[in-house]
């Protein structure tokens, strides 16, 4: 168990010495049945989706409402069941929820009764972690994050950045192996959002964790990915993967969005995406 | 304020001293509306108490008089004992036995479908109708003051509970499932502290009914308590005797509830600073 240390350098050597992908997404589809009055219909969540992602990559799922890609990331953390297809996390298949994925939720969901602190302990207190290394390792997250000076706060004397970042640390606080975000910061505003998407690419640099991440907003995908996979509806399945040809640090956003690369890899997402609006008509539903 | 000038030294404390009154009285406004409507109210009732036949009603001031006596006897606190002693082992039966029990059959379905029937005929059905076989199997002591108050204050705090436990959101448990928590570890770290404030609603809840259940069955059994002191008073038409337990029976409902009510701020704090409900100040 490598909990106790914040890894500062990325695992460069897998065991094998080879390239093989941290999460591999073998043929998965996923149908949910929905009962509405008398008639019982079925939805094809996904159809049929394969994905590979490298260790130490940064992966955006984006698509328009009922592509999928939320049911994906759920299916990934192993908080759904995949109707058909399996997901495979490091070398081992995933059929449940595990300690080497953590997941950052879409509105942070912290126990409002717990202090930030006592809600970093949450998944270390579960995993039987003992009380002193607990309060060690969380306030180490919290200090990551940036919350160092809000570590006994409740949540609701917390603003929603900092509560996402709570969320974050929570995440962090198990030492996963794969970091999944289901839209962690799309109720955030404009300023706050940029404050949390450049600590993610900072921790990202730090520890070197394969990230995977929902998010509607293409702009946060061009920044933060390195690849884009955009989805598409009915049935949900992957449209097309944009790999972003922007390299180096990608910490100063400033400069990153002045460049062409960033407007035209943003530009071809959503004329992809804008061509399936007008396309076919996507269904209104959200999962 | 005079008493804070007085005391003070400098022309700063003065300041700081009224500033102090100020706000102290300031903090405390709704308790003094609280205390306005029970003057006006013990106010109008002298004024139109003391107008009527004794035999129909009584006032204030006269209830006061007759209190003061049963105090000096004694018999007051032997009757306040005598329903609290069988008022407190029953709500706290009934607490230790339905928080479990509502926790239980919010949490799983089965359990629901079992015995979630019995639960709502339970507390839609006035209890008073099973005291008469209360008591043929418990007799006419202690005890069956306390089954009375078991079974009226048991149902609403199950309910509650229950309630509340479906009303935990179900993305705090899927936080639970995220970290693997056990079965155990998401019930005691996630439901249970969820569900607090439901169980304190139940409780506050089971307290008005415990208070009822007691006074009902010793109007049913006749001996002792508060509520025997009720029938003889009535059975003397003696008036201000008889509302001499009433009032202490409404200050103890009164009392015991806000006492519930700061437990629940002790225990979930973090309530406050979530629920909307309540205006804002």
């Amino acid at each position: 168990m490598t909990t106790s240390t914040l890894d500062s350098e990325p695992m460069t050597t897998p065991a094998d010495g080879g390239r093989r992908p941290r999460v591999v997404i073998d043929e998965v589809s996923k149908r949910f049945t929905i009962t509405e009055r008398k008639s019982t219909s079925t939805v094809q969540a996904l159809d049929r989706v394969s994905l590979e992602v490298e260790d130490g990559e940064i992966v955006a799922l984006t698509g328009l409402s009922g592509c999928g890609k939320t049911t994906l990331l759920r299916i990934i953390m192993g908080l759904e069941k995949a109707s058909s297809g399996t997901v495979t996390v490091g070398d081992k298949v995933v059929t449940g929820c595990g300690y080497d994925r953590g997941l950052v939720f879409q509105h942070a969901e912290l126990f409002p009764w717990r202090t930030a602190l006592q809600n970093v302990e949450f998944g270390l207190e579960v995993k039987g972690v003992p009380a002193d290394e607990r309060r060690r390792i969380a306030t180490e997250k919290l200090e990551l994050v940036g919350l160092g000076n809000a570590m006994d706060r409740r949540p609701d004397q917390l603003s929603g950045g900092m509560k996402q970042r709570v969320g974050l640390a929570r995440a962090l606080s198990i030492e996963p192996e794969v970091l999944l975000m289901d839209e962690p910061f799309g109720a955030l505003d404009a300023q706050t959002r940029e404050g949390l998407q450049m600590e993610v690419l900072r921790i990202h640099r730090e520890t070197g964790k394969t990230i995977v991440f929902v998010t509607h907003d293409l702009d946060e995908a061009v920044l933060l990915a390195d690849r884009v996979v955009l989805m598409a509806p009915n049935p949900g399945r992957v449209d097309t993967i944009f790999d972003i040809p922007i390299k180096g640090p990608r910490e100063d956003f400033f400069a990153i969005r002045g460049l062409d690369e960033f407007a035209h890899t943003r530009y071809a997402i959503w004329s992809r995406l804008m061509a399936g609006v007008h396309g076919d008509a996507p269904r209104e539903e959200e999962r | 304020m005079s008493i804070a000038s007085s005391t003070a030294t400098t022309a700063e404390t003065a300041e700081a001293g009224r500033g102090f009154w100020r706000r102290f009285l300031w903090n405390r406004r709704y308790t003094f509306v609280t205390i306005a409507s029970l003057v006006v109210l013990m106010l109008a009732w002298e004024f139109f108490g003391r107008r009527m036949d004794p035999i129909f009603a009584s006032y204030p001031t006269d209830i006061a008089k007759t209190f003061k006596a049963e105090v000096q006897d004694g018999t007051l606190q032997t009757a306040l004992f005598d329903s609290l002693k069988p008022l407190a082992l029953g709500y706290l039966i009934a607490a230790l036995g339905g928080i479990p029990l509502g926790l239980v059959l919010g949490r799983y379905r089965i359990v629901e479908a079992a015995f979630g029937v019995y639960i709502t005929a339970g507390y839609a059905m006035p209890m008073v109708a099973f005291i008469p076989l209360l008591i043929l199997w418990f007799g006419l002591g202690f005890s069956v003051k306390v089954a009375v108050v078991v079974v009226m204050t048991v149902f609403p705090i199950v309910i509650s509970t229950w309630a509340g436990v479906n009303s935990v959101p179900k993305s705090l448990v899927e936080v639970g499932k995220s970290f693997m928590a056990s079965e155990a570890a998401v019930m005691r770290k996630i439901i249970l502290p969820s569900t607090v404030p439901h169980i304190m609603t139940g409780l506050r809840l089971g307290i008005g009914r415990a208070v009822i259940g007691i006074v009902i069955a010793e109007f049913f059994t006749s001996i002792g308590g508060l509520g025997g002191l009720i029938i003889n008073a009535g059975q003397q038409f003696d008036t201000s005797a008889l509302f001499v337990p009433v009032v202490v029976l409404m200050a103890l409902g009164v009392g015991l509830t806000r006492g519930v009510g700061w437990l629940e701020s002790r225990v979930a704090p973090w309530y406050a600073g979530v629920s909307g409900g309540r205006d804002p100040e």
